[in-house]
């Protein structure tokens, strides 16, 4: 009985269940992610260090207590894939996305419900293969995120890490993108399928728009990274030369291949690893506008323009990914209309920004943590967006390109920016995940501590960048110009503690909110969409999904399925 | 309320650090660094007014929305505002990127009067390669490299050409002269990074990739390498050193008679 209850748990085709699976695959991620960034901020501060549990660890990548680089490198390459992958594109889309979009929409589940489950075993796989990468002999791979051949596609001879365990790790990210792709396939077909009645495309609320977007996205550009990722297995397996040019001597080792373009790889990762940001990002935009409004007692400010914007930053995101490459020895000429249309983004950025301040400004604000993490949203986008316009002209990033500064401007806007409206939604949505409450008074201290922790970790770092610090280095001893910037760095690693510590708080506030929180029922947070809608009412929809103008008796806000 | 006020802290401690910076960029050395500076100098000042303007707006919203009871019948949009900032923003961050583009992509000017030197980048070190007294670059090939043979170029043996070739593993070049760099790679993507130059370019394998440069002060810079290309890559480091015109050629000279000839 017990087995047999479980199993079934597990392999469950319930939308919500496979949100919850999701949300622990990437909780359980960003934790082992968190953790790889702390060894990595200890290492740079302090590489001669001995430490003992490193030996025990890593007896090989760290014998005798002190790290390697190729271990440094290694650990790199599995926080960025972690974050990137496991965090950023779980977490917002398919945790968040599987556990409210179909109630929102009124449909009550997902298209197909055994393509969710496989999409998420499949991904499950991936996450297991990536682990296992780092696990062979030699060690994981050392080419960083972005796996650039020649030093990810010629093999064990470019470096310890690129045998067994780079292999491994397209296979995972293979992996990876087929679960992307069907996931995505799923909410896009429910988005134009499954809408009650009623729920006309201009009635959905922002956040399923944005899903949709993101859905969007993920399904034209998943596939070109899937297929990128076979071809180099082949250079790296089957002797092609995809990504290979002739004449590479490597070590001391001439190579076969002849007739390749390292570059090509540059195009069709960036061509996915573009929308990628957005693919990370949209998700949270959405969650912002929805949670701005209903803290706010007030409509989000400007609705189809929202939409529009939602599109317009996805369609121009399909089309700047030279903007990785200005220094990579395209031409120059393709430069500048990549710059062009990069600064282009801006203006739907701007928009959005405007509409969420708009939304909340005279409102009846309830500062609930939830509120909080939109508003700290808000405040992150904007400075990490701005960082973007030091970067998009191809002459200032020549100089930014590989620096620190671009390693804060990530952070902020792809990793803190999604993380908040992450953590947003898992304020607002708890009720629906676990049925309680998370702690408010608990959560507004990690909401504080995180939002000074985040701000004092990557707003120093990008005066690293000004000081030329290439990032990427597993040590600062080698360069006399490094020299100047290592208390910053150490600043940079002390503040990173500091924020990885907060977050204890939170884990604190998940594991007893999930036991013992305070049950919730209801439309806990007075809302008007229709997940918040009881089980036996009607889910047939009757009005836009942010009516806060006092329109039913007694109350500021009508449900979408109020007549 | 609190919100409002650390958000605030927040903003001004942003502000301070660019008072006072902990560091800071160092001198640029070329005509195009100190345009660079120029352009890097208006878009701080245009980011930092929308970041201290959009944080504030922020605060405030936050601040006066909390105080004001029963305010604001909810607006569902307003087309002629948005219309507005979606151009202004646009205006905005356009005309930034037409001047930033100004200085890229000069066309190159050619090889006339250009002193040549060939940048050979591989795990984890640099080679430079200069034509010697019969100015002209030798053949090489990728057979011929021997690093522990002292010929890390590959210069080809047998021919001529190639014997007055001069190889070093820093990188000299003459004040005051057009520079033209051409950028070898034989394993990995490696990148030239020069902080005074304020600029980089990746060298890629089976790609020769220009640089040019004009340097008017004699001085010593690192060679940083900016592309991950494996365990070595935080180590790989260089100097460029730009001597007078006449020292430079004094220490041609004396190179080429030091260097062994095979």
């Amino acid at each position: 009985m017990e087995a047999k209850w479980s199993l079934s748990r597990l392999f469950t085709t319930d939308h919500r269940a496979i949100a919850r699976l999701y949300f622990f695959l990437s909780l359980g991620a960003v934790l082992l992610g968190m953790a790889l960034s702390l060894v990595m901020r200890f290492h740079l501060v302090r590489p001669d260090a001995q430490v003992g549990w490193f030996a025990a660890l890593w007896p090989v990548g760290a014998s005798g207590g002190v790290m390697t680089p190729e271990l440094y490198l290694s650990l790199l390459t599995l926080h960025g894939t972690i974050m990137v992958f496991f965090v950023l594109t779980l977490a917002p889309l398919s945790a968040f996305g599987n556990l409210v979009l179909p109630e929102q929409l009124g449909a009550r589940s997902m298209a197909f419900p055994k393509l969710n489950a496989l999409s998420f075993w499949i991904t499950f796989a991936s996450f297991l293969v990536l682990l296992a990468s780092c696990a062979v002999a030699g060690g994981g791979p050392l080419s960083g995120w972005t796996a650039y051949p020649p030093l990810s596609a010629v093999g064990a001879i470019a470096g310890p890490g690129e045998g067994a365990g780079q292999t491994l790790w397209f296979v995972s990210i293979g992996l990876f993108c087929a679960g992307a792709m069907l996931t995505s396939i799923n909410v896009i077909s429910t988005v134009l399928d499954c809408r009650g009645p009623g729920m006309t495309l201009m009635r959905m609320p922002l956040t399923c728009w944005n899903w949709f977007a993101t859905a969007v996205l993920s399904l034209l550009s998943f596939p070109v990274l899937l297929a990128a990722g076979m071809l180099i297995l082949l250079d790296r397996l089957g002797g092609t030369s995809f990504f290979l040019p002739a004449g590479m001597l490597i070590g001391d080792e001439k190579m076969a291949h002849a007739g390749g373009s390292p570059l090509l790889w540059q195009h069709l990762f960036w061509f996915f690893g573009h929308p990628e940001v957005y693919i990370a990002i949209l998700p949270g935009m959405g969650i912002v506008s929805h949670i701005l409004a209903t803290f706010a007692r007030k409509p989000v400010f400007g609705y189809r323009a929202m939409v529009s914007a939602s599109f317009a930053i996805s369609f121009l995101g399909m089309l700047v990914w030279g903007h990785h490459m200005f220094i990579s020895g395209l031409s120059p000429y393709s430069a500048i209309a990549f710059s062009l249309l990069t600064m282009a983004i801006g203006a739907p950025s701007a928009v959005k920004t405007f509409n969420w301040i708009a939304t909340a400004w005279n409102g009846r604000l309830r500062l609930t943590t939830a509120m909080l993490f939109a508003l700290g949203f808000v405040s992150i986008f904007v400075t990490g967006g701005l960082s973007g316009l030091f970067l998009g002209q191809p002459e200032i990033d020549a100089y930014f390109h590989d620096t620190y500064f671009v390693v804060a401007h990530f952070h902020l806007i792809m990793g803190i920016a999604a993380l908040f409206g992450i953590f947003a939604a898992t304020f607002y949505w708890f009720p629906i995940l676990f049925g309680r409450l998370l702690n408010e008074r608990l959560g507004k201290v990690h909401f504080y501590l995180t939002f000074i922790g985040a701000y004092a970790t990557f707003g120093p770092m990008h005066f690293a960048g000004f000081a030329g610090n290439p990032r990427r280095y597993a040590d600062f001893t080698t360069f006399d110009f490094l020299q100047p910037v290592l208390p910053l760095q150490k600043w940079i690693t002390h503040a990173a503690y500091f924020l990885a510590a907060s977050q204890l708080v939170f884990l604190w506030n998940l594991v007893w909110s999930i036991c013992r929180g305070e049950r919730a029922a209801g439309n806990v947070w007075e809302s008007t969409s229709l997940e918040w809608c009881g089980p036996n009412e009607s889910t047939a929809v009757h009005c836009g999904p942010y009516e806060f103008n006092g329109a039913t008796e007694g109350r500021d806000y009508r449900m979408q399925n109020e007549a | 309320m609190l919100f409002g006020l650390i958000l605030l802290l927040l903003t001004l401690a942003g502000c301070l650090l660019f008072a006072f910076p902990p560091v800071w960029f160092p001198p640029s050395i070329t005509a195009e660094a100190l345009a660079w500076d120029g352009q890097f100098r208006r878009t701080l000042w245009i980011c930092g007014a929308i970041f201290v303007c959009a944080q504030l707006l922020i605060c405030w919203t936050v601040l006066r929305g909390r105080s004001r009871r029963g305010a604001g019948a909810g607006s569902h949009g307003h087309r002629g505002l948005e219309a507005g900032w979606i151009s202004v923003t646009a205006l905005l961050f356009l005309s930034l990127a037409v001047a930033g583009s100004r200085g890229w992509a000069r066309g190159s000017t050619g090889l006339a009067g250009k002193e040549v030197i060939d940048v050979y980048a591989h795990q984890f070190a640099w080679t430079f390669r200069y034509a010697g007294p019969d100015g002209i670059f030798g053949h090489t090939a990728t057979e011929f490299i021997n690093d522990s043979g002292g010929n890390p170029a590959g210069l080809d043996p047998a021919d001529p050409a190639a014997r007055d070739d001069i190889t070093a593993a820093n990188l000299r070049i003459p004040a005051g002269r057009d520079v033209l760099l051409r950028l070898h790679s034989r394993d990995v993507i490696h990148d030239f990074f020069v902080r005074e130059l304020r600029t980089k370019q990746d060298i890629v394998p089976g790609m020769e990739i220009p640089l040019e440069l004009h340097v008017d002060k004699p001085g010593t810079y690192e060679i940083a390498c900016a592309e991950l290309c494996g365990l070595g890559h935080s180590q790989m480091r260089s100097l460029l050193i730009v001597l007078p015109d006449a020292e430079y050629e004094r220490w041609k000279q004396e190179r080429w008679k030091q260097e062994p000839r095979q």
